[in-house]
């Protein structure tokens, strides 16, 4: 057979091409080194991560403690190598420091991997791995602040709900109350009797991220952006004249215990929470604009928070009949709101629109109190603009000057907020809401609290704000 | 006590494949043959000590004298091995034999650890396997009528696909075996083989437009049997193989520029009409959003390299049998996990010295036959690396490709075996002719 002349450039070629494989190797090996020494702890810190679990052998849980290094967790090892996880605060911290001995919860799960991590030094810990002595866990700190959890926990008292306060500018959770609660402490001995069928608390379910509520009437602030974004120029001549019930054909929507307003501008029946008002404004409402409102208000979605949550619901669609849209006006109907939820748009207007991601751990330092790693604030970007986070805030802080807020009215410092009593079911009481932030010129702290079955949210949820509002300017 | 020797141990067994690798590299820089059979002979010490001394891990922490056994008989295999091998070839390439040796090694640790069934059965079919394609050097010089025959391989290989498409065994969604009297192999493995022997027997033969349309037409065929199978991995390979082979055999940058484009494009059409491809890219971009179903191997598969860390857990401290089909595909992630990132990476770097190596007995062939065989078979061996390694850490998409040596699996240790046989062929042949030459040289100067 006739064979060609051998291609004289074939050596160049190839080494073009081994080339080309070293260097792709080359990324790859990049790759490799970057993911094991920067992601692998983010990574690997998750719940379908069954190797965690294995760590409790070597390893020492650590210490899980305030802002101001309180110890809100332990482990207490005995003489026989046994291990008890130890809860100073009992039911205090209950739902938000949550428990590790039946599956995992609240900071316990979310901080699993810190504090089943040593990092003590190498030498130390060659020395206990061949001794076969354990590592101390690192010790995570948390933004909790124990004397504000105490003062919200003390104003909510025995009633079921939640006070959960956050800085709005960081981020950082300084405080989350959920009642009823448990003693983590004897966690092992209740247990049958809180996952018992006849039991219907949900001591366990902590309502401040995952308890869903409908909003009452601090949905308005959602309604009243809405109506402000489809009148930009003329919402504040709008008027109502309120005789403590609206009627439109069959149905009637009353204000609470049928007060009657009188003549309300815009901001006027914000204040005064006025459903008539609410609810014939928002018969004109475009409800796709509504839908996509509450899209960026980041209902019907997930939270940019790295605990357990449920996500808030809004289901009223273009198609919603005049009954529906009158009742999601105001905060009825079937929208479900978490306290989470609320406190973050709470916050975002507080920050002028921007929310940052409300976080619970400062940092994770090793047992000599060394810092090994620090979470800093994060935005979650833009909820709404500036200038409508401005609107709201002055309608917020008109609330307390001249209407429904009246129990945080205070000459030491200034909120903004609103009230709400949502109907949950036919003649049961109303839950409370408040939702607000101080001071209102430069916000520096956001409290919102439900009371279940409370009542009036000027005159339940208020002042248990109050009471943390109090703490935070006198601490 | 245990755990002192588990703790030290793996730090010992880093540090000693650590030297391992840094000789492979270190064999390049020198010529002066006596030293390289040093260095050879360091690394042979090594790669002994380190199977001795992870056997020992192996055996205290499962407490079963079947181990014992096990790890004498396969000291006696790869002595047996390394020492046949010297004997019948004095011209074979030492660092070649060595890093097959050693990466098998690794694959009987490794592979101890997850099971021992599987690991028997795995160390018997290397010995067939061994003894079999210990001969292949002795043929290649004897019977060399190889070249002339390029259909028989490239119409046996489709042949051979084919087959496999239509009434092969499906496996995790892909057909890629068919069972002959009760033993099942992969086809697509020996096709590698044959693949590369066609594409060189046709360039050699002429790499005018004509035959290289033709010889085109049938690596498409190959490669678009392959993707029905579902067999992404091998088409991908295939594929890769074809067009280095192309550009090696006549340094055209246009048939190499237009190759990848074609490839791209075929890549698109096929993220567009293919189901199963579409799955496995997703499962790579977000494996996180569905981590019960698609993203749950390779999300299972960085939590055991993540735990796992640049030293590793240690021997049975870790959880690699929670990676689906962890014995095969995902093998590095099980030996990262335990053994450490550090070692892992010196597997890796010990498989791109094979590479290397193959491109060095390719460069020093005069035939354009045997140099096109040296590439191409190198070119199968480290892309079938870089798909595993690269799916395994998330690098690329997950293909399903076994680690050479390493990885369980008959029919990839069968044709692996083959390609580095050949390899080893090419290299004797090449040293007995400059040996011959060189008798003559000084036989007619004296």
């Amino acid at each position: 057979m006739k064979k060609d002349i051998p291609n004289p450039k074939a050596n160049r070629s190839m080494l073009v091409v081994a080339y080309l494989i070293v260097g792709i190797f080359i990324c790859m090996i990049g790759y490799f080194g970057y993911f094991l020494q920067v992601r692998s702890d983010s990574v690997i810190n998750n719940s379908y991560n069954a190797r965690l679990d294995s760590f409790a052998n070597r390893v020492v849980r650590g210490e899980i403690l305030g802002s101001g290094g309180e110890v809100l967790a332990q482990t207490q090892v005995h003489e026989d190598g046994s291990e008890q996880r130890i809860y100073p605060y009992g039911s205090l911290f209950a739902h938000v420091v949550g428990y590790s001995d039946h599956g995992k919860t609240g900071l316990e799960a979310q901080a699993n991997f810190y504090l089943l991590s040593s990092h003590i030094n190498l030498a130390e810990k060659t020395m206990n791995e061949l001794s076969d002595i354990k590592n101390i866990g690192d010790h995570v700190v948390t933004t909790l602040d124990v004397g504000m959890q105490q003062v919200a926990s003390d104003a909510l008292g025995d009633r079921k709900g939640v006070v959960l306060a956050l800085e709005p500018d960081t981020g950082k959770i300084l405080a989350m109350v959920s009642k009823p609660g448990y003693d983590p402490n004897t966690l092992a001995d209740d247990w049958d009797a809180l996952i018992s069928g006849d039991n219907t608390e949900a001591q366990l379910l902590n309502r401040a991220s995952q308890g869903l509520y409908p909003p009452g009437s601090t949905f308005k602030y959602i309604t009243m952006l809405e109506y402000i974004r489809e009148h930009p120029d003329d919402w504040r001549d709008f008027s109502y004249d309120c005789d403590g019930h609206y009627e439109n054909g069959d149905y009637t929507i009353s204000c609470y215990h049928g007060n009657a307003h009188g003549h309300q501008t815009l901001g006027q029946a914000f204040a005064n929470s006025c459903n008539g008002a609410f609810a014939s404004l928002g018969l004109t409402l475009n409800l796709d604009g509504l839908k996509t409102l509450t899209d960026q208000m980041l209902f019907n979605t997930e939270l940019p928070v790295s605990f357990a949550y449920s996500r808030s619901s809004f289901a009223m669609g273009s198609d919603a009949d005049t009954w529906e849209i009158l009742q999601t006006s105001i905060g009825q109907g079937s929208t479900q709101v978490t306290p989470l939820h609320n406190a973050m748009m709470t916050a975002a207007i507080a920050n002028g629109g921007v929310l940052m991601k409300p976080y619970l751990i400062d940092h994770v330092e090793n047992v000599l109190g060394e810092e090994v790693k620090k979470f800093l604030p994060a935005s979650a970007g833009s909820l709404i603009t500036a200038e409508e986070a401005g609107i709201l805030s002055d309608g917020m802080r008109m609330v307390v000057t001249e209407g429904t807020g009246s129990a945080v009215r205070t000459d030491a410092y200034s909120v903004a907020g609103k009230t709400g009593s949502a109907e949950f079911e036919k003649n049961r009481e109303t839950h409370a809401w408040f939702t607000g932030f101080a001071p209102a010129e430069d916000p520096g702290l956001v409290v919102t609290v439900i009371v279940e079955e409370g009542g009036s949210g000027g005159k339940v949820a208020a002042p248990i704000a109050r009471a943390v509002f109090d703490y935070y300017f006198t601490r | 006590m245990i755990n002192v020797i588990i703790e030290v141990s793996k730090y010992l067994l880093i540090l000693m494949v650590m030297i391992y690798t840094y000789l492979n590299f270190s064999y390049f820089r020198h010529q002066d043959f006596r030293k390289q059979d040093r260095i050879c002979a360091y690394q042979n010490i090594l790669m002994f000590l380190l199977h001795f001394a992870a056997f020992v891990v192996l055996y205290l922490k499962a407490e079963d004298d079947r181990i014992v056994l096990l790890y004498l008989a396969q000291a006696v295999f790869l002595i047996a091995y390394l020492v046949l091998y010297r004997l019948f070839y004095r011209n074979r390439s030492g660092i070649l034999i060595n890093n097959q040796c050693m990466l098998l090694s690794i694959g009987f640790i490794i592979l101890t650890r997850l099971s021992f069934e599987k690991s028997l059965r795995q160390f018997l079919i290397v010995t067939v396997a061994a003894v079999v394609t210990l001969l292949i050097p002795f043929i290649m010089d004897h019977v060399w009528q190889i070249s002339g025959i390029p259909w028989v391989y490239g119409v046996g290989g489709l042949i051979l696909l084919a087959v496999v498409w239509m009434i092969g065994n499906n496996s995790f969604g892909a057909q890629l075996s068919i069972s002959v009297g009760g033993v099942s192999f992969q086809p697509s493995e020996f096709v590698k083989i044959t693949f590369v022997f066609f594409v060189a027997a046709m360039f050699y033969q002429s790499v005018n437009f004509k035959n290289v349309a033709v010889t085109t037409a049938v690596a498409a065929a190959h490669v678009l049997i392959l993707v029905l199978s579902k067999d992404l991995g091998s088409a991908l390979i295939f594929f890769v193989t074809y067009l280095t082979m192309l550009f090696v055999a006549t340094s055209n940058w246009f048939y190499l520029v237009s190759g990848l484009l074609a490839g791209c494009g075929a890549s698109m059409l096929a993220y567009r009409l293919f189901e199963h491809v579409r799955t496995r890219v997703l499962a790579w971009q977000n494996p996180w959003a569905d981590i019960d179903n698609r993203g749950y191997q390779i999300t299972q598969s960085l939590f055991a390299i993540g735990t796992g860390g640049w030293f590793g857990m240690g021997l049975y401290c870790g959880m690699p049998y929670k990676i689906p089909v962890v014995g095969k595909d995902f093998v590095f992630a099980a030996i990262s996990e335990e053994l450490g990132g550090i070692f892992a990476l010196c597997v890796l770097l010990i498989c791109l010295g094979c590479f290397l190596q193959f491109m060095l007995v390719a460069g020093k062939m005069q035939a354009m036959f045997y140099k096109l065989i040296a590439f191409g078979m190198g070119m199968v061996y480290i892309l079938q690396v870089f798909l595993t390694v690269g799916g395994v850490i998330k690098f690329i998409p997950s293909t399903g490709v076994t680690l050479p040596f390493v990885s369980y699996g008959g029919s990839s240790i069968f044709s692996m075996f083959i390609v580095f046989g050949v390899l080893q062929g090419l290299y004797i042949l090449k040293k007995d002719d400059e040996e011959d030459y060189e008798e003559r040289y000084t036989k007619s100067e004296g």
